[in-house]
């Protein structure tokens, strides 16, 4: 989790600097305000990171002499096959199609996005057995 | 249909298995039952599946805008050509470069090869968020439908370039639906890529094996890895720019437009802030196939891994500072800067150059086609890279901004990526996908043939480009003197063209005649080559010991184990650097058989 961490900490680290020299080199507000956002992009998972990785034993997958059976467990659950991720795609195409060819999309739009949320959440519900 | 994901079951009681051993049914936990057919495509959550999906689309596009690339070209054999009319010539060149910019060369690496192999190179059972993974596909295909329905809208498709410059973007200058397509389209794909970045980080992070620490991981991983934080830093700038440019269309704001006050030069700043990480979005994935490619085949390890990780960090950090090099000639941006980052780029490219040709020094090579369209790929792409350091110089490129100097450049760049290591790779997991080979003959007349086509169409536009041939021009001037050099120019893509219809041919006869591959046919170094091919459902029953970042040739060569150990920055080893001396770090790495 360390590496994971200094990872992206670094990538901040990087953004900030480089976004403080050309804003005192150019004085010029949107490349100033991306690379700001790119440093924060870096600094805000990289300090959840590094805060858990003080918090928590290296995984086994952090460990150079891990062997294999250390990471039995249950990884998660997961539904094998699911329609939802399709119906919730279509969803929003037909968001994307409203905006070219007009508001009447909406209603079909929104009636794919709201069943495909339903539906997506009662299935993690179930659990791995869908 | 269930996915329980239990790990006591990838250790089988005596110890992980040689690689191609038969596995029973019966000891795998969930074996899957899912639907099959069109329902399977539809419903289907396994990064498999899925990643087929977006390599076979993204290839559909390929040929598609490859076509439009051949039209264009057939139009330029002739100063008044008269093939297609100056307003359908525009909406090829914008559509040609769409396509391949953003729904063939991005998803075809970081949604198709990368959603394939990265979780088998890192060992694991699936993509970390599977059905966002899915979700990520349906809004790429519904992105690529919406931007070819342009050509089906009163108006045609959208005209004005694939970088879109206000004013020329606006509705006053393009007005019509298929402008309005083209934004939506790049809105949905742009999603479809932030989901895929997402997945991509967050199964490196969490889903590694017991072992596969961080700096063992194979570069393409690690590529991958960065490709996709790149991802994370640039589409959302790109979608904010989308949506300020609707809303300069329809909503009456002016953001981009002088008369209400605007700042045209903003959409270019907002844009290259996405578009050169993009196009390092479009690089990295490639030259981490590459790398995984050349030391199979000259049975090395790779040579500097850490510099390789570091040269790839580097170059991803500053991508994304150099975007203004794009405006130069807009004369309101800091050159010094930009011009300064740019050249810096060089430095860690020519360290991964380095690299891969230290890792071929001295090694036995073999040259099978993945091996020979990734040397192909050294070729062309260091012409296309040092004309980029030109194109860093400010003086230089005042003079061939926009001109065919641009263009050769750009092609030669990203078709040595996405077209040369992209068929390398493809050509190097073909057997780990689908169990079978693919023809040696057909896959080096393929390469021929693109080789040949590649220099004989770029070369001649750079001479057009320093002579003055401006880019995206669908007519010029008899005498000028750029008719002989465009039909050249013309003739090789041709060539190119046609070398594809041997990849086809490869295909469809591997289809026919399947020459089984077996789990290992390449004596290849990743994870990936451990498990059978296709992979079952979960991809491993068993695992090799991690040790190295080759985890499967030290398992199947004991005797010539991977000496060097890439420990983390505070581990012992002190990485690639030290030879860590003769004699193996480990007991028994092989300790379980």
């Amino acid at each position: 989790m360390r590496i994971e961490a200094r990872l992206l900490i670094v990538i901040g680290v990087f953004f900030a600097i480089i976004g403080v020299i050309y804003w005192y080199t150019s004085y010029e507000d949107s490349g100033t305000v991306m690379l700001a956002a790119a440093a924060i992009l870096g600094l805000l998972p990289g300090g959840y990171y590094l805060w858990w990785s003080n918090r928590m034993r290296p995984r086994p997958s952090d460990d150079p002499e891990a062997s294999i059976g250390e990471g039995s467990g249950t990884i998660g659950t997961f539904p094998g096959s699911s329609i939802w991720p399709f119906v919730m795609g279509m969803g929003a195409f037909f968001v994307g199609l409203s905006f070219v060819f007009g508001i009447w999309f909406v209603p079909v739009a929104a009636g794919l996005l709201v069943s495909a949320a339903i539906g997506a959440t009662v299935e993690s519900r179930r659990g791995g057995m869908v | 249909m269930t996915t329980l994901v239990e790990r006591p079951d990838l250790v089988s009681p005596d110890g992980p298995r040689r690689p191609g051993e038969p596995v029973e049914i019966g000891q795998h936990p969930a074996h899957h039952e899912g639907p099959t057919g069109l329902l399977k495509w539809l419903t289907s959550t396994d990064h498999k599946v899925i990643g087929l999906s977006y390599m076979i689309t993204s290839l559909v596009l390929f040929f598609i805008a490859g076509i439009m690339a051949l039209v264009i070209r057939s139009q330029l054999m002739d100063p008044h050509g008269t093939l297609v009319s100056f307003q359908t010539y525009n909406e090829l060149f914008t559509m040609h470069g769409s396509i391949m910019m953003y729904l063939f060369a991005g998803p075809f690496a970081f949604g198709g090869l990368a959603n394939y192999v990265v979780p088998l190179q890192v060992g694991a059972p699936d993509m970390a968020f599977p059905r966002l993974n899915a979700l990520s596909y349906w809004l790429y295909l519904s992105g690529s439908i919406t931007m070819l329905l342009g050509f089906f809208v009163a108006g045609g498709a959208a005209d004005f370039g694939w970088v879109a410059y206000a004013p020329l973007s606006e509705a006053v200058n393009s007005p019509g639906a298929g402008a309005d397509l083209w934004i939506v389209a790049l809105a949905l794909t742009g999603f479809s890529a932030i989901f895929t970045g997402v997945n991509l980080v967050a199964t490196i992070f969490y889903l590694r094996a017991p072992g596969m620490t961080m700096f063992r991981m194979p570069i393409f991983t690690w590529n991958m890895l960065v490709t996709a934080i790149l991802i994370l830093i640039a589409f959302p700038v790109l979608f904010a720019a989308l949506l300020l440019l609707f809303c300069d269309r329809h909503f009456g704001t002016h953001i981009f437009t002088v008369q209400g006050g605007g700042v045209p030069v903003l959409w270019q700043n907002l844009f290259w802030f996405f578009g050169h990480p993009e196009v390092y979005i479009l690089a990295l994935p490639f030259f981490g196939i590459v790398t995984d490619v050349i030391p199979v085949f000259s049975r090395k390890p790779v040579f500097g891994y850490r510099g390789m990780v570091f040269a790839t960090m580097t170059i991803a950090a500053l991508s994304t500072g150099v975007w203004a090099h794009h405006m130069f000639t807009t004369g309101v941006v800091l050159l010094p800067f930009f011009s300064a980052m740019s050249y810096a780029i060089a430095v860690p490219t020519g360290i991964k150059f380095f690299n891969w040709i230290g890792t071929m020094w001295r090694g036995q090579i073999t040259y099978r086609t993945p091996m020979l369209f990734s040397v192909g790929f050294l070729l062309c792409f260091i012409f296309g890279g040092v004309t980029g350091v030109l194109l860093a110089s400010p003086p230089i490129d005042f003079m061939v901004h926009d001109t065919y100097f641009v263009v050769a450049h750009f092609h030669q760049v990203l078709v040595a990526t996405a077209v040369f290591a992209g068929f390398a790779g493809f050509y190097f997991w073909y057997p780990k996908m689908f169990g079978r080979m693919l023809r040696e003959g057909l896959g080096k007349l393929h390469f021929w043939f693109l080789f040949i086509g590649f220099w004989v169409t770029y070369t001649p536009q750079y001479v057009l480009g320093l002579w003055g041939m401006p880019r995206r021009v669908a007519s010029y001037p008899v005498d000028a003197g750029w008719t002989t050099l465009n039909i050249v120019s013309s003739i090789g893509a041709f060539i190119l063209g046609f070398s594809f219809l041997f990849f086809l041919i490869n295909v469809f006869v591997s289809w026919r005649k399947p020459v089984p591959a077996g789990s290992n046919p390449w004596d290849g170094h990743g994870l990936e080559w451990f498990t059978t091919s296709p992979p079952p459902h979960h991809n491993y029953t068993h695992l090799p010991p991690i040790r190295s970042e080759r985890p499967t040739w030290d398992y199947n060569h004991p005797e010539h184990r991977t000496l060097l150990t890439h420990k983390g920055p505070t581990g012992p080893g002190g990485g690639a650097g030290s030879p860590g001396g003769g004699a193996p770090t480990e007991p028994d790495p092989v300790g379980a058989r």
